[in-house]
């Protein structure tokens, strides 16, 4: 069985959403609703890593090696201004996916295996990482056309 | 010469009595006996009374309440009867400026437009209408509004439009819009009349809407009186008069709220009938609110459980019910989730649509209403829904422009995203019209900074050198209230019209007349090359509002000039089935929530995201009106170490907005000539501060100093009145206004900025 080794990459994708978030709040202190919402939005992935480890755990003695290393290489130098802005609003859009596609991929199993409380935790998390990714797209809705547009 | 009452000292003047009908009692102040009188309604605060200008040679001397009006019955407030004042003050701008060498100099109105045409075609030209923007006011009339949004987005196509009304209503336009489909307040003043049941949130209607409160008074004042349960950290001098006074810890009122629902709940004190067949999401609403157990209430608000019960007791058990709120939740924390609650309490009693029942998500200004109607705010003209391309095209077709012309790609930008723009340089001009956010807006020296930036053009247009003007590039003279004629709509509902009464001083124009005189200028064209803006006076643009506005839910087109100027005031929806308006909308319960119908998608209350259309249609309320359930989240800044005290503003009772016009006003100022920071008792002792004492106040974002005014508000909490600035103080290089230490940082939905919280520290000043 190979559930305790996607849910080791579900837990790293998870901590990579929430650092992301982290960074991109820090980059982008200037723009008021970036910070804050970036790092509501990180506590919630913090959260959800939390969860997720408890079932690690759980599934661990099926994990077969490492969970393979998802890192890319997105959010390594800070960026500034508008347009590193909208990339990293780009960049996060990405991860949230990833995310939320581990999870659908944890989910199919949690049923299979009829493990309730391991449904529970995807209809819980699951649900913000939608939501996570939702502000995401609005704001760079939001933030495109004046940043190709117009900005510097 | 007839003064009715001495309303600075006495402010909503003697007892009336009543239930039912209000009776009349005509308030008046005039300095000289009027060689005539001419119909208008006063614009210094949300409630709209009806009102008489007096006139004498060409000069207004005075006003009268207008008996037969329907909100007021002939009363006016101390603002009203002593604002006027401001129309004959020797500050006023009669020429236009332009900046040269660093310094303000007279202009031409032809040399000050032309400027301002050829930048705004040099801009165009090189970066597109995305380059403008528009801040403008909750002050003007529709004709100005519509004149304004037509010109932005059907003539520049530029998204960048928003007012100061974005921080004073737009959270009441968005909660109306989450939980009814679309903006409009479900009730009217009537209301108060008959209702057992007062909900104050947040909404110190004493001092904000003076006549609406004597009406308030009269009522407690009857036999049967209602009784009043006020949500709010100070005692105002509306908790003074509550059956229940809540005073919640700042940045709490979420919590409150899901308290007194989950008690409602509890205790079976709601309308099952009309939950299931009028709403959605009463099952979330429980789930979420249930864990608000009255103990856990007090533990974080510091509301002692036992108050909230009393308070959930009479909300629970009368059988009419009016709840309204104002500043106190829309420029707070949680400021849209706050004010759904609000909603949501009337909806689960199924207290809406009837005599006696009512939501007043209150205004702030005389007119922001119509900021957001006409579409000069980030809404679309007749509460369109601009994620919807058939309201696009409705628009477009209205205006005979293509359909791309107007900016619909994503939600209009909202005003502190505006200033961000100019901040970061790809707004590259500005146009502020009848506002002062060089006073208004949080953390001043950011905007003075921006103000002064040299690659943003900044026309200010204004009836007085305001903290703001000085900063300007141009400067457009503008006719007040009384000179201009126009229409306007209170918070509810209540259309009026502002006949003009005298001329504008000197080269003063009316806004209307600027804006089309730019529209004129900039040869903006419809699709067939015939002008865009087809109209010249003011009465033919109120006929293409009516025309925009027919069959949306702010339904004017049963309305004239002629029908406004008979009586009095008038409610929209005026139409067919309403001729003479309609005191309740959703009487029936159906509300506007159909998805071909509504004014927005929805939004996460959290993280202020737009819910996507599919995700709506597949959903489809079809009128039944939405319970959206929101749960408590902690502030952003609180008190620590180095900030140890919450801090928050608001208004006075003589004053309005930065005081442009109040302060001008003699006994207006002399009322309430200075600012001040209140404190506690408590808080005083601690920081050895005596009555009159300067004090100091510090955030991370700028200090402000004035005299200490110990009195009634919580431990912990400090307090200062928004309205002080610098036009008539000496330049002695003290900082004064309150919003020198506010926070940037808005609500995720509405965008309000958070006025009401920031972490401060105190210090006694020594001489
Ligand atoms: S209550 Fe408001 S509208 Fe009425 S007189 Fe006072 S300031 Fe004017």
């Amino acid at each position: 069985m190979h559930l305790g080794n996607y849910l080791g990459i579900l837990e790293n994708s998870e901590k990579q959403l929430c650092d992301a978030f982290e960074q991109v709040a820090r980059h982008h202190k200037d723009e008021p609703d970036i910070e804050q919402m970036c790092h509501k939005l990180s506590a919630w992935s913090r959260e959800h890593r939390g969860r997720v480890m408890g079932f690690v755990a759980k599934y661990s003695e099926d994990r077969s090696s490492e969970p393979k290393n998802l890192k890319r290489d997105l959010f390594d130098q800070p960026r500034k201004g508008s347009l590193a802005l909208l990339r990293d609003l780009h960049d996060l859009w990405l991860l949230t996916q990833e995310v939320q596609l581990c999870w659908t991929v944890i989910k199919q199993a949690a049923l299979a295996l009829r493990d309730e409380e391991l449904k529970a935790t995807y209809e819980f998390c699951c649900a913000r990482t939608k939501r996570q990714g939702d502000w995401l797209l609005g704001r760079i809705k939001q933030a495109a056309p004046q940043t190709l547009i117009v900005a510097a | 010469m007839p003064e009715t009452r001495d309303s600075i000292h006495d402010i909503w003047g003697p007892r009336t009595p009543h239930q039912g009908q209000w009776p009349t009692r005509v308030d008046e102040r005039t300095t000289e006996e009027p060689d005539h009188w001419v119909q208008s309604a006063c614009v210094l605060c949300s409630n709209g009374c009806g009102c008489d200008i007096g006139v004498k040679n060409g000069r207004i001397v005075g006003v009268r309440g207008r008996a037969v009006d329907r909100v007021n019955h002939g009363r006016l407030g101390p603002k009203g009867l002593h604002g006027w004042e401001a129309n004959n003050s020797p500050d006023r701008l009669t020429t236009p400026l332009i900046r040269r060498n660093g310094q303000l100099e007279p202009a031409t109105w032809d040399e000050a437009m032309s400027l301002i045409v050829s930048k705004s075609k040099e801009l165009i030209k090189e970066h597109t209408a995305s380059a403008i923007g528009f801040y403008t006011s909750g002050q003007l009339f529709i004709e100005d509004y519509y004149t304004l949004g037509v010109l932005g987005k059907a003539g520049l196509g530029t998204p960048h439009m928003d007012g100061n009304t974005r921080l004073c209503t737009a959270t009441a336009g968005a909660a109306l819009k989450i939980t009814f489909g679309t903006d409009g307040q479900a009730g009217s003043y009537a209301d108060l009349d008959t209702t057992e049941a007062v909900l104050l949130v947040g909404h110190n209607m004493a001092s904000q809407q003076t006549v609406l409160w004597a009406r308030v008074l009269d009522r407690l004042a009857s036999p049967n009186p209602p009784q009043l349960v006020v949500i709010d950290p100070r005692r105002t001098f509306t908790a003074e008069q509550a059956t229940v006074h809540l005073a919640p810890r700042a940045g709490t009122n979420v919590a409150v709220l899901n308290g007194l629902l989950h008690l409602l709940i509890e205790n079976g004190h709601v309308n099952y009938d009309f939950i299931e067949n009028h709403t959605v999401g009463f099952e979330k609403l429980v789930k979420t609110v249930g864990k608000w157990t009255p103990e856990r209430v007090e533990a974080l608000t510091g509301v002692p459980a036992a108050k909230l019960w009393a308070a959930a007791e009479i909300l629970g058990t009368c059988r009419t019910l009016v709840s309204t709120a104002l500043q106190g939740v829309y420029q707070s924390m949680q400021a849209t989730a706050a004010a759904v609650q609000v909603n949501n309490i009337n909806l689960v009693r199924g207290l809406l649509g009837s005599p006696g029942n009512a939501i007043l998500q209150m205004n702030g200004q005389p007119t922001s209403q119509n900021t957001r109607e006409c579409g000069a705010d980030g809404d679309l003209p007749g509460f369109r829904n601009w994620d919807n391309p058939d309201h696009i095209k409705e628009l477009a077709k209205l205006w005979n422009v293509e359909m791309d012309k107007i900016p619909h790609w994503a939600p209009p930008t909202h005003a502190m995203q505006i200033w961000r723009y100019c901040e970061t340089g790809s707004i590259k001009m500005l146009w502020i019209q009848a506002t002062n956010p060089a006073v208004s807006l949080p953390e001043l020296d950011r905007i003075r900074k921006i103000l002064k930036k040299k690659d943003l053009l900044v026309v200010v247009q204004d009836a007085f050198m305001t903290e703001t003007a000085k900063l300007a590039d141009v400067v457009l003279p503008a006719a007040l209230w009384g000179e201009k004629t126009g229409t306007f709509t209170n918070t509810d509902r209540t259309v009026h019209i502002s006949h003009k009464a005298v001329d504008p001083p000197g080269q003063a124009r009316p806004d209307f007349d600027i804006l089309l005189d730019y529209a004129q200028r900039m040869e903006f064209r419809d699709k067939d090359g015939a002008p865009l803006i087809k109209w010249t006076t003011p009465e033919e643009c109120f006929e293409a509002w009516k025309a925009c506005s027919k069959g949306r839910p702010c339904d004017y087109s049963g309305m004239s000039y002629a029908k406004l100027s008979e009586g009095s005031g008038i409610q929209w929806p005026c139409n067919e089935q309403y001729p003479d308006g309609a005191a309740h909308l959703y009487p029936d319960h159906q509300f506007n929530t159909h998805a071909d119908y509504c004014e927005t998608y929805g939004y996460d209350l959290v993280t202020g995201a737009e819910k996507q259309p599919q995700e709506y249609k597949a959903n489809d309320p079809n009128g039944r009106a939405i319970l959206l359930a929101a749960d408590y989240e902690p502030p952003h800044e609180e008190p620590d170490e180095a900030y140890p005290l919450w801090f928050t503003t608001g208004r006075v009772v003589h004053h309005f907005h930065t005081r442009t016009k109040t302060g001008r006003a003699r006994a207006l100022q002399a009322a309430a000539p200075e600012g001040f920071v209140q404190l506690s008792a408590e808080d005083a002792a601690r920081y050895d501060i005596a009555d009159g004492d300067l004090v100091e106040v510090t955030s991370r974002r700028g200090r402000a100093t004035e005299p200490a005014r110990i009195s009634g508000i919580e431990p912990g909490l400090v307090f200062m009145p928004f309205h002080y600035g610098y036009w008539d103080q000496p330049e002695d290089g003290r900082k004064r206004a309150a919003n020198e230490l506010t926070i940037t940082e808005w609500d995720p939905v509405s965008k309000q900025p958070h006025f009401k919280y920031a972490a401060v520290r105190i210090r006694k000043v020594t001489a």
